[in-house]
């Protein structure tokens, strides 16, 4: 993949001897397919960083997109793809701005026609698909990233963890509860009974369609934690088919309370923790 | 984008003293937070890496904990290896079981570092001293 | 080597563990509360460890032998503030901590001690209050 010491030097010397046209044409080629999305001076600062960055690795002998004197190029490339992915356009329309560089050579190419000429083009075009997938690998990340951010938003959304009663903190569950969100929850849970200095709190899980073995272990994980720190959680609002998943799983619930509905779980707290408490109304906080 | 490659230079702790176990804990947390990983993960991480330094100290006679910041593209981590010329182990799978110990513990310190981080390797044998290394993801 | 504070009040000897202890302080700090308990006579022991940012096994450990040597020498301990990344760690590890009681914070703490003692609230003691306590605990 990577060009020999000559052919790099060759691909500098054409690339910086026309560097006007060559800026020119390609930016002119890339504009095309992002139909005005991105301005022109934009785009054109783009291609002349690309350019430079191409020219510097070229000169630099051997020619490598995964070498160490290319590492400049790489930086541009990612900068570009990062640029792109957060700005919307789609991967194609990112790639094209790189591809265009190879209409670009052959243009200044051509007039040449030689068998030698015509050797080196191929060579240069691998080079720049090389370019060009590297470019769609950084922008893949870039939106994984992005996505993965997002789904980190939506998980704190989706989670609220309310002070119901003095003492007595709550969070209703609505949705599939994977992996990944019910650890969330069991780290928001515990954080609000530190702040709030409740010794309970109510899990409840009715608006939950179905437990797999790992979402029912991380309930179980968080009332064990939960007692570690000093507090005793209830479950609630356990639905049929969610109690026969639990039984054929084999999970053992043990000594844990688990209460038909929401409203049971708060009247066996009251309970627990003292009539005088059920008497008092909730203490307004200043 | 080769999988796991080392970012900056690995900071080595020698663990020679009860009062070095301290000093991995604290060195593993600063890095751990420079990593960015998750206060969860960080704790994870530091009492892993507390119960391994112990080891090392107690059943190793002695090592070294060398901890680097690694990048496997998509995320950050921290790999922290722990290494003793001791006497090594030799029923590994024994020594791997909840509630083993030898050293007069709870038998918790191997098995329950390997559940706290996300990758866990050791080479060990009976006369070659023991290397441990782990890994642990940013989520 | 550091050594640990432990603070009486009123009955209770409190301890608020503020440093990040080697194996030797922590083993101190185990000795140190039995001669304590029985100097003071006090019936009550909370660990503070709200400034703790790990509990492994070898501190864990300390803590279950603190809690059964008071029990010993009858008195209660209760192991107060512990962080919620600690306490899902210390799930994942395996630990269980046995035997120890715990609460959200001092308060609470003393609070618990307090409903599992209702005994030592009177100080006029007599034969007969005497019997009774012994008979409870």
């Amino acid at each position: 993949m990577a060009l020999n010491a000559e052919e790099s030097g060759r691909l500098a010397g054409l690339l910086s001897e026309h560097a006007e046209r060559v800026t020119q044409r390609w930016t002119e080629i890339a504009t095309g397919s992002l139909r005005g999305r991105l301005s022109q001076a934009e785009l054109r600062r783009q291609v002349q960083e690309l350019h430079r960055s191409m020219v510097e690795a070229g000169r630099n002998g051997v020619f490598d997109l995964e070498s160490e004197s290319a590492g400049e190029l790489r930086a541009v490339l990612a900068e570009l793809s990062r640029g792109r992915a957060r700005q919307g356009f789609t991967a194609t329309e990112t790639a094209v701005s790189v591809y265009a560089v190879k209409d670009v050579l052959l243009e200044l190419m051509e007039a040449d026609g030689g068998d030698a000429s015509l050797r080196d083009y191929v060579a240069f075009s691998s080079l720049v698909d090389q370019m060009g997938l590297f470019t769609f690998e950084s922008f893949v990340r870039t939106r994984e990233g992005l996505i993965a951010d997002q789904a980190e938003q939506l998980l704190e959304l989706s989670t609220p963890v309310v002070k119901i009663w003095e003492g007595v903190v709550a969070v209703p569950l609505v949705g599939t509860l994977d992996s990944a969100r019910a650890q969330v929850v069991m780290e928001r849970l515990l954080q609000t009974l530190v702040d709030t200095g409740s010794p309970y709190a109510i899990i409840d899980i009715t608006g939950v369609p179905a437990v797999d073995t790992q979402v029912a272990q991380h309930i179980l994980k968080t009332v064990v934690a939960a007692r570690l720190m000093g507090a005793d959680c209830i479950i609630s609002g356990i639905r049929p088919q969610i109690a026969q998943t639990i039984v054929a799983l084999g999970i053992e619930f043990g000594d844990i309370a688990t209460k038909a509905s929401l409203a049971d779980a708060l009247r066996h707290v009251l309970r627990l923790s003292g009539a005088a408490n059920a008497r008092r109304p909730p203490r307004r906080e200043s | 984008m080769t999988a796991g490659i080392d970012l900056g230079h690995p900071q080595a702790q020698a663990i020679q003293s009860d009062q070095d176990v301290v000093r991995v804990r604290q060195l593993i947390r600063t890095v751990a937070v420079a990593a960015r990983l998750s206060l969860v993960d960080q704790t994870k991480l530091v009492t892993a890496a507390s119960e391994l330094a112990r080891n090392t100290l107690i059943y190793g006679g002695g090592g070294e904990a060398e901890v680097t910041t690694v990048d496997n593209g998509l995320r950050r981590g921290v790999r922290i290896v722990f290494a003793d010329d001791g006497p090594g182990i030799v029923d590994l799978g024994l020594a791997l079981t909840d509630g083993y110990t030898t050293g007069g513990g709870l038998g918790l310190g191997l098995s329950g570092a390997r559940r706290l981080v996300d990758e866990f390797d050791i080479v060990t044998g009976a006369g070659q001293g023991t290397r441990i290394t782990v890994t642990k993801w940013s989520r | 080597m550091e050594r640990v504070p432990v603070l009486k009040i009123g009955d209770i000897l409190l301890v608020s563990i503020q440093l990040d202890m080697s194996d030797q302080t922590a083993i101190q700090l185990q000795d140190d509360l039995a001669e304590r308990i029985v100097a003071t006579g006090c019936h009550g022991v909370i660990i503070d460890i709200t400034a703790l940012d790990i509990v492994d096994s070898f501190v864990g450990r300390m803590l279950s032998t603190i809690a059964s040597i008071s029990k010993v020498l009858d008195a209660e301990t209760v192991v107060v503030g512990m962080r919620p990344a600690v306490a899902i760690t210390l799930v994942e590890l395996g630990l269980s901590l046995n035997g120890i009681r715990t609460a959200l914070n001092v308060e609470r703490g003393m609070e618990l001690i307090a409903a599992t003692r209702p005994d030592d609230q009177g100080y006029d003691v007599d034969d007969e209050a005497d019997d009774e306590t012994t008979a409870t605990t």
